[in-house]
Formats: C-alpha cells, structure tokens, sequence
C-alpha cells in the first residue's frame, strides 16, 4: 500500500516535471487519486520535489479540498451561505445527514460518501445547491437531496446525478451541467457580439504602448472591486524591469454572493482569453495563467478545450495573428478551496504552489509577481471589458456609466427576489432599480459588494453603483424585512473567521475576540460599553490587519452597529451588580453535578 | 549612496535607501517595539506590533520602507492603543503561564507587556489545548507559549540552512509544525539559531531554566527597547 | 464602628502566596493600620463581613461553586474589588487543567496517578466539599474587576502602592520594576 502509494505520487510529480512551483496541481491529483494527501504521500512528493514534508503539509492543510485523512470515495459540500439558509439549507441539510446516516462532517461507516459544508460556492442564483466532487447540484430540496443520496449510494458516480443540463455552455459536452445562466439582462459591453481575435487584431495595430493608451482612456478600473485603473496597472508592468512578465487572471470569485464570473467563463470565454492576450501583448514577453477556484472545477475540461481551439486558431500559442516574437500561452491553475486566494498576491502564492498567504506590499505584483516577474492580475470581467475597448475603442467605452466609473458592471443578484442572475447594467445604476429589476418586494437590506463590505438599509436604495459610492466586484444581495440582520453579521464573521489565513494577529485574534463579543450581545448579556467595545475592536482589525481580508472581516458587524445601531443596542442593558450575566454558574457545575451525584446549592 | 530624510514623532531623521521604517528609527534612536522582527531574519509583518502610522496609513514599520518625507508616528496614544491590543491578544490566545516560564524575565512578549504597564489583558483568556513537545534531547517545544511569529521558521531556513519548522492549518487553527514525527525526528541541534530565535518560552533548551537570579534577568530593571533608545548606558 | 476605610481579603483558588506578600510590607503594616481597618480577612480570621467595605482583594480564581458564592459577595459588599496576583488574572497553576475534562481530572488524582493508594476507589464526594466548576474562571469573568495587581506573588511595594493609590483615592501606574508576572 505504502509503496503503491509512493509508486503513484511519483508518477503525478513526474507528470508535473518534479516542479515545486506546481505543488497545487500535484496535490489537487493525489487528493483526487487517494481521496487525501497522506503522510506518506506528502514524504514522496517532498523527496520528488526536493523539498521538505512539512512544507507540503503546510500547503495541503491551508486549502479546505484537500486533506491529510482519508475522505470518503465520494465528498458532498452543501453550500452554507447565507442565501442557501434563506433558500432551505437546514431542512436539506437534515435530509441528507438522515439518508446518509452521519453527521455534517462524517463519513459514511463504508467509507463511501462524506458529508461536509462549504462557503458560497457561486451558485447563489439556483440555491440551495451542492459539490459532489466536482459536479454541482441545484435548486435542492429535501426530496431531492435524498434521492440523489440514494442514487450516489447505488453509483458513487456524481456524474451520473445530471439528468437535466442548464442553458448555454452548460449544456457544452465537456460541461454538461445543470447550472443555469440566469442572465437577466445583457449590456453593450460584456454580452454583445464579438468576433475572436477582432481584439487582438486592433492590439497588433496600436502596438503595446497604443493599447495602454487605450486602456487609460477608458478608465477601465479592475472589476474585482478594488478598482484599480487597469491601464496604469498595465504600462507599470509593461516598465517594471524584467525579462519574463506574467498576465494573471482571478477567476477565484469568492465572494458570497458573486458568480457572474462563471457565466462569463462559459459564455464569454473568448473575450476573456483575448483579453489576457491583448494584456501579454502590452506588458510584453508574457505568459498567461487562469487561477480557477476549485469550486468551478467542473469548468475545466471545456476552459482547456477553448484555448486549445485559440491555439489551433492562432489566437494563442506561438506567433498569435501570425506576428513573429508575439508568443502568449495560458495555462489553468486550479485552486483548493479557499476565500483569501481571491486576494491579489495571495493567489500569487497560490499559483507558485505555497499557502495562499498575502505578501507584503510593497513590492505590488506589477514590480514583482508571480515568481518574483512583473506581473498584472486582473479579474476575469476586466480582461473581457478589456477585448471590447479594443474592438470599439476608448470613447465608446468611456462614455458609458457614470463620471468617475466607466463602462457597464455584470452584477450577480441573488436574495429575496424573483429574478436572481446576471445582470449587466452601466454604472451609475440605483440600487433601488436593481431591486425593482430583480423584481424583489419588501427589501428590507442589501449586502452590496458581498460581505466585506457593509449591509444598507432602505435609506440608502438611491445610493449609486460605482467606485466612489456603493462599490461592489459584483455581489448583490437581497434581504427582506423580515430577515434578522444580526444573523447575517455573525454568519459572515464566522465566515472570514473560517477563511482567515492566520498570519497577522488582529485578524487571527482580533475575529475570534470580536466574535466572542457579538455572541456576548446577542445572548443578551452585553452592556451599552460592549457595543463600543465592538466598534473600537472592529476598527483596530481593519486598520491593523496586512491584507484586504482583515480590512473587511469586521464589516458586517460595523455595518450591523452603524447602519442597524438599534438592533444591537435594544439587547444592552447596564449591568447590575453580582456576577456578571455571561458568567452562569449552572452550566459551570453542570459536570461536577453529574459526577457527585448532587445539585449545587449555590444555584 | 543618496539617504532619504524623514520625520518620526517631529523629530527629523535620515536613512539609507531602501531602509525599513523599523531600522531607520533603531539608527535614529527611536524604538519601536516588534515581536516577529528579529536581527538577521527577512521580516515577517504578522504580529503588528510594530504598527506605526505613515503618512496617515497604519503600516508595519518592519515591512514598510521609509520614503522621502515620510512623516511617521510611533509614540501617539493611537498607536499606543492598538499595540497594547496586539500585546493582550497575543497573551489570551494562548496559555501564558509566566509564573513557571523559565523564558520570564527573558522573554520579549512579557517584556514588552511591561514596558506597556499591562497589569491584565483586557480581552478573555481563550484556553486554547495545545501539544508539548519533549521528544528532543535537547530541545522542547511548548505550543502553549508559541505567538506563531514565525522567527524559528525563517532562523532554521535562512541562518541554520535547515527546515525544521513551518505553519500549518489556517485561521485560528494555524499552528506551528515540525518536519517530522516530532522534534527528535528532525535534524534540529541545541546550537540552532532558530532555537535562540524564540521571542517566548516556545523553543527552549533543556536543563537550563532559572540560570539567572530574578532581578538579574534582562528585563527585571531595564524595559525592552532601552538599548536603542540611549545605547551605551547600561 | 470606626471612621477608618474597611479593607476584606480573600484566598480563592490561590495558595495565600498573594497575602504573605502582603505581610512583607513589612513595617508598612503599621502604616497600614492607621489607615484601615480590616473587615472580612485571614488575618484577622473574621469569616463573615463586618459592613461595608471600600476595598476587597481577592487572591486566587474561582475553581469551585463556594469560591463563586464568595466572590459574589465581594462584588456586593466591596466599593472596589482588586484581583492580586497571577492566579485570579489569568488562573495560574490552576487553571492549567483547563483543557483537561473534570472527570479526566477528578480519575487522574484520586485513581490513577502514579502513588495513588486508593483501595476504595473512590473520588472523595462529602456532601461539605463545594462542587468543582467545569474550568477555573478568573475573577473579572465572574464579577467586575476594578484593578490588576498581577505577580507570583505581587511584589509587596506593588500592593503597597496600589493600596495606598486607592485609599487616598490617587490611583498611580505601577512602577516599571514592580510590575511582574512572576
């Protein structure tokens, strides 16, 4: 066994040329080969790759899909965010741990299926939806959850779950996936008709400098949400000395909430290959790499499909457009389940095959990148605006959307509302006529940007989509008044608690402290200096934290305290004197009372 | 070589190019406290304890170089705050039991601790259960103490040339690993820079705790910094 | 009753290290008397409050349900309530069993440690033995806290200064010297 193991380990390193930058894929393959990475396995892969066993533990344990232990042949990730609670989460949830016999987290006695849990996996549209292994499950309901549980039992092929197929490329053959489009609402940037290589085309023409040029003028800012202006990214790249230079694109939408990106990836591949190439062309001397989120594994046979057919139509590879020295080749690389990956440089870390820690900034990625080269890392929206600025050139593109925020956004709504999906909208737009486009009654509160960023209340609704207002990378969510928003704010604390990378103290300490200190509140047991306390404890995290993470994590709570004060402040009372409310005596001898036999007289 | 001219706390100062803000202020005298910096190692920017403001942004001194005209604070009662955070929580994530510790009076968390005048966290001891690791001759490693400021990991990778040590898990489950089955297992020696490099009572050496009689030890007089700010006097 | 301040003292779960260094005050305790009166201490051996009290120092965190009942009427009785030492801040020693479960603690003593001489088998249950809580809590998760005079023990000049601080109603920071966690 031990040695099949190693025999096996060291075919898949080979395969990956004994690379230790490839450590990602390597243990992505022995993972889906083993259904873990063992001890053993990680020996072998250290001594293939000339590194050291707890190097490959260090990575293999950062990453939620991959795992020491032995999991079961076949794993399903219930997706537990927010929007699948409010969908039917809990009664699916119960129906599956019932049909399979085990608890959230267990492994069948067979050792056949595991059940477990996972963060927004970017089905928000079609929730309450699921991962078995890589096939994605919608629209479930407790019926459904038990049938396909006794479907999986008789098969443990999740392949064979997929009797319906979704629209679009969903139905692609190497997709074929019950995953639904849902796009809503199709702008002029991002869903009108393109013609592969018409970009590219435009590019040769201008030449790099010209392309930059054009990227400036049409104030494209990077569509992940931080919005940096992608132009200047590009030319600092482009100047940034070096031979190499990399074109990364995040295709790591982890955001609660956020999944317009695996519809672009389906439906506008092109645009965003050419997109990546017209960025190589620009920084010059470059090779492209997807950063795929695990969650969307299911992508990519048909992901390596199309740039293959690009390749064999001259659109990538050697010699693009036939122009001699113009080289840019993409290649996938797949992440494993974890949020802070979306984070520029963490996913830089990830690409190199390490943790997906941030880095330090200063050096910023157009200095010193993936494997220390100048490199841009843009999302993958950004990279299709980018093909259609060159195709219908700056002005047209400018002249879109609102002073300070150019062009169209793709939005992903989901929520309490009729119409969830993707909308591509200018910015500019209100969110109140978002709600009304997505035909939601009674919104009571909207998530804008996802968690990280703070929830609003109806008086907020004519606040603007853009930049310098209500900025988001994508995420719309909708509650309805009745929702309890205090919920929510734990919820997507426990959340960036879970995906916290630990390196910095306040963010590693900081969340589990302000956590404890929500919890205290909400028990009932908080006194008006808790609610300070909160609000001091949040401010700390954001300013002191190293990374976007820990600058955001505390949002929902701020946003809970500053934009709800009256929800968290009704449960506060002063403190009367004697023990402290938190403390409860009960639950502290409950052990001893069991054990002597005896109540407590204290009590 | 050009030096670049900066101000920290009002007072002007001059550093080389390319220079961290830490360093910078150690060569002007000023003292900003770290736990994760270490001499010789490449910096880390995870404990923040170093935090400063520049030019109105918090930013670990450790990391950030200083830039011409930097205007850089160090001594103001925000900054104060937010290190006195850092330093609770660093005590309450893990099992700082300093009444035993052969580390007291030597180690640089309870150093700073006092130099801060903490007489008690603020936050709630979390109690975390955390492994010891006694299998090694010479050396033991007590998770209970270790501030995951990962001195130990760069100390055996760049100083040692070996690779003892690395983090493992994530969040709050991150933690300090070894490369093997347990200490003795691997190619660690007493005489390691990365067991010297301990800030805490983690990585010690065995058999030769209370060597220094209290009041003798390096912080029981002298508060941790003071070398910088007016060297020579001890 | 006279006009001088009231000070109470209790050892909880602490082992009186805390109140010896009270007493190396020295010939400061004489100092002391004419500053106070002591209420409810072991140095008086007074086991029930007198009256009111404008100081209580509690030595010690709370292990079992007496040690909660005991602190509790601190809360009430006392203007300001002062944890001293190491063991009530953060437990000391013995909130070393904090990871550790009851009945784990409870075998490992009574039954299975090495030494043990047990033939009964039994774990010592007397209905007069106060009920051991799950963990030990420090003082300020179970009342509020005033003040921290952390130390194992607190040097005597640090409770001197911090006493005297509280009753002339001038609290100062501790001196660099006499603030120890050991």
């Amino acid at each position: 066994m031990k040695q099949a193991t190693a025999k096996v380990t060291g075919e898949i390193c080979r395969k990956f040329g004994n690379d230790r930058t490839r450590m990602m894929d390597i243990v992505l393959e022995v993972q889906a080969r083993f259904g873990c990475v063992s001890p053993d396995a990680m020996e072998e892969i250290a001594r293939a790759l000339g590194t050291h066993r707890v190097e490959v533990e260090s990575v293999v344990t950062f990453y939620a899909f991959l795992s020491v232990k032995p999991q079961g042949r076949v794993v399903i990730r219930l997706c537990s965010d927010i929007v699948d609670w409010m969908k039917g989460y809990e009664e699916v949830a119960v129906a599956m741990a019932k049909e399979l016999g085990v608890t959230m987290g267990e492994t069948t006695a067979d050792g056949a299926i595991t059940l477990t849990r996972t963060p927004c996996i970017g089905m928000s549209d079609q929730a309450p939806a699921a991962l078995i292994d890589d096939v994605v499950v919608t629209h479930l309901t407790p019926d459904r959850a038990r049938q396909l549980v006794r479907d999986l039992r008789r098969h443990l092929d999740p392949h064979q779950l997929v009797t319906m197929v979704g629209d679009g490329n969903n139905a692609h053959p190497l997709v074929r996936s019950m995953v639904r489009n849902n796009i809503r609402h199709r702008g002029a940037v991002l869903f009108a008709d393109f013609v592969p290589g018409s970009g590219l085309r435009r590019a040769l023409e201008l030449g790099p400098e010209g392309v930059i040029r054009e990227m400036k003028e049409s104030r494209l800012r990077g569509r992940g949400g931080a919005g940096f202006p992608a132009g200047m990214k590009w030319e600092m790249a482009r100047n940034a000395p070096g031979e190499r230079r990399y074109i990364l694109c995040n295709a790591d939408e982890g955001e609660p909430g956020t999944f317009k990106d695996r519809v672009l990836l389906t439906e506008r591949t092109d645009l965003l290959l050419e997109g990546m190439a017209i960025a190589g062309y620009a920084a010059g001397n470059a090779t492209g790499i997807i950063y795929l989120r695990g969650e969307y594994r299911y992508l990519l046979p048909f992901l390596t499909n199309a740039i293959e057919q690009r390749r064999e139509r001259g659109l990538l590879g050697r010699n693009l457009l036939g122009r001699k020295d113009f080289n840019f080749d993409v290649r996938i690389q797949l992440g494993a389940g974890a949020y802070i990956c979306g984070e520029e440089t963490a996913l830089i870390s990830s690409c190199e095959g390490l943790r997906g820690d941030p880095r330090n900034r200063p050096p910023f990625p157009p200095q010193h990148g993936y494997l220390g080269c100048p490199t841009i890392v843009n999302n993958v929206e950004t990279f299709c605006c980018a093909s259609r600025i060159l195709v219908e050139g700056a002005p047209w593109f400018a002249a879109m959307g609102s002073s300070r925020t150019t062009g169209t956004k793709v939005l992903s709504i989901s929520g309490d509302c009729r119409k969830p999906g993707v909308y591509e909208v200018p910015f500019g737009i209100t969110a109140r006529e978002l709600i009304e486009m997505a035909e939601a009654d009674n919104a009571g509160s909207m998530l804008i940007g996802g968690p990280c960023r703070r929830m609003i209340g109806p008086e907020r609704f004519e606040g603007r989509i853009c930049y310098d207002d209500l900025a988001t990378g994508g995420a719309i969510m909708i509650f309805n008044r009745a929702r309890n928003k205090l919920e929510i704010a734990e919820h997507y604390l426990d959340f960036f608690i879970e995906e916290s990378c630990g390196h910095c103290t306040p963010c590693r300490v900081g969340l589990i402290l302000l956590k404890k200190a929500v919890h205290k509140v909400v028990a009932g047991a908080g006194e008006p200096s808790d609610l300070a306390g909160m609000r001091d404890l949040s401010n700390f995290i954001i300013r002191t934290s190293r990374c976007g993470l820990g600058q955001a994590a505390p949002n929902p709570v701020l946003g809970a305290l500053e934009n709800f004060g009256d929800l968290y402040s009704g449960l506060v009372t002063e403190r009367k004197p004697g023990l402290l409310p938190e403390f409860d005596l009960s639950k502290a001898v409950v052990d001893a009372e069991l054990r002597a036999g005896r109540q407590s007289k204290y009590v | 070589m050009s030096r670049v001219t900066f101000t920290i706390d009002g007072k002007t100062a001059t550093a080389e190019q390319g220079q961290t803000i830490l360093k910078a202020a150690e060569a002007a005298g000023v003292y900003i406290p770290r736990l994760c910096a270490c001499k010789d190692l490449v910096p880390h920017g995870s404990c923040r304890v170093c935090s400063v403001r520049v030019n109105g942004r918090i930013q670990a001194a450790c990391v950030q170089i200083v830039t011409e005209g930097a205007i850089v604070e160090n001594e103001s009662d925000e900054i104060r705050e937010y290190r006195r955070n850092i330093i609770d929580m660093l005590f309450v994530e893990g099992n700082h039991f300093c009444m035993f510790c052969e580390k007291s009076g030597h180690c640089e968390l309870q150093a700073l601790a006092y130099r801060f005048g903490i007489a008690a966290p603020r936050y709630r001891y979390l109690y975390p259960k955390r492994e010891i690791d006694l299998s090694h001759p010479d050396v033991y490693l007590d998770h209970n103490r270790c501030i995951l400021c990962g001195r130990c990991v760069r100390a055996s990778q760049d100083l040692d040339h070996k690779n003892v040590f690395q983090f493992v898990e994530r969040g709050c489950r991150k933690r300090l690993q070894v490369d093997g089955e347990a200490l003795a297992a691997t190619d660690l020696r007493v005489t390691d820079e990365a067991v010297a490099s301990c800030p805490v009572g983690a990585l010690m050496r065995k058999r030769v705790g209370y060597a220094v009689p209290v009041g003798r030890r390096p912080y029981d007089e002298i508060p941790i910094g003071k070398d910088i700010e007016s060297p020579g006097e001890e | 009753m006279s006009s001088k301040a009231r000070i109470a003292t209790v050892s909880l779960a602490g082992c009186f290290g805390c109140h010896m260094s009270i007493l190396d005050i020295d010939q400061r305790i004489l100092q002391l008397a004419d500053l106070v009166e002591f209420d409810r201490s072991p140095i008086n051996d007074y086991k029930d409050f007198q009256g009111r009290c404008a100081v209580g120092i509690v030595e010690g965190g709370c292990c079992n349900e007496e040690n909660v009942h005991v602190l509790e009427r601190f809360r009430r009785q006392c203007d300001v309530l002062v944890s001293l030492g190491d063991c009530a801040i953060n437990g000391g020693i013995p909130a070393m069993r904090n990871n550790i479960p009851l009945r784990e603690c409870l075998e490992d003593a009574y039954l299975k440690s090495p030494g043990v001489y047990n033939p009964a088998g039994t774990v010592p249950n007397d209905p007069e033995l106060p009920l051991l809580l799950n963990r030990l809590y420090p003082c300020h998760e179970v009342v509020r806290i005033d003040h921290f005079i952390p130390g194992c023990p607190p040097p005597a000049d640090a409770i001197w200064d911090a006493l005297v601080g509280l009753l002339t109603g001038k609290p100062v920071a501790p001196v660099y010297n006499r603030l120890k966690y050991d």
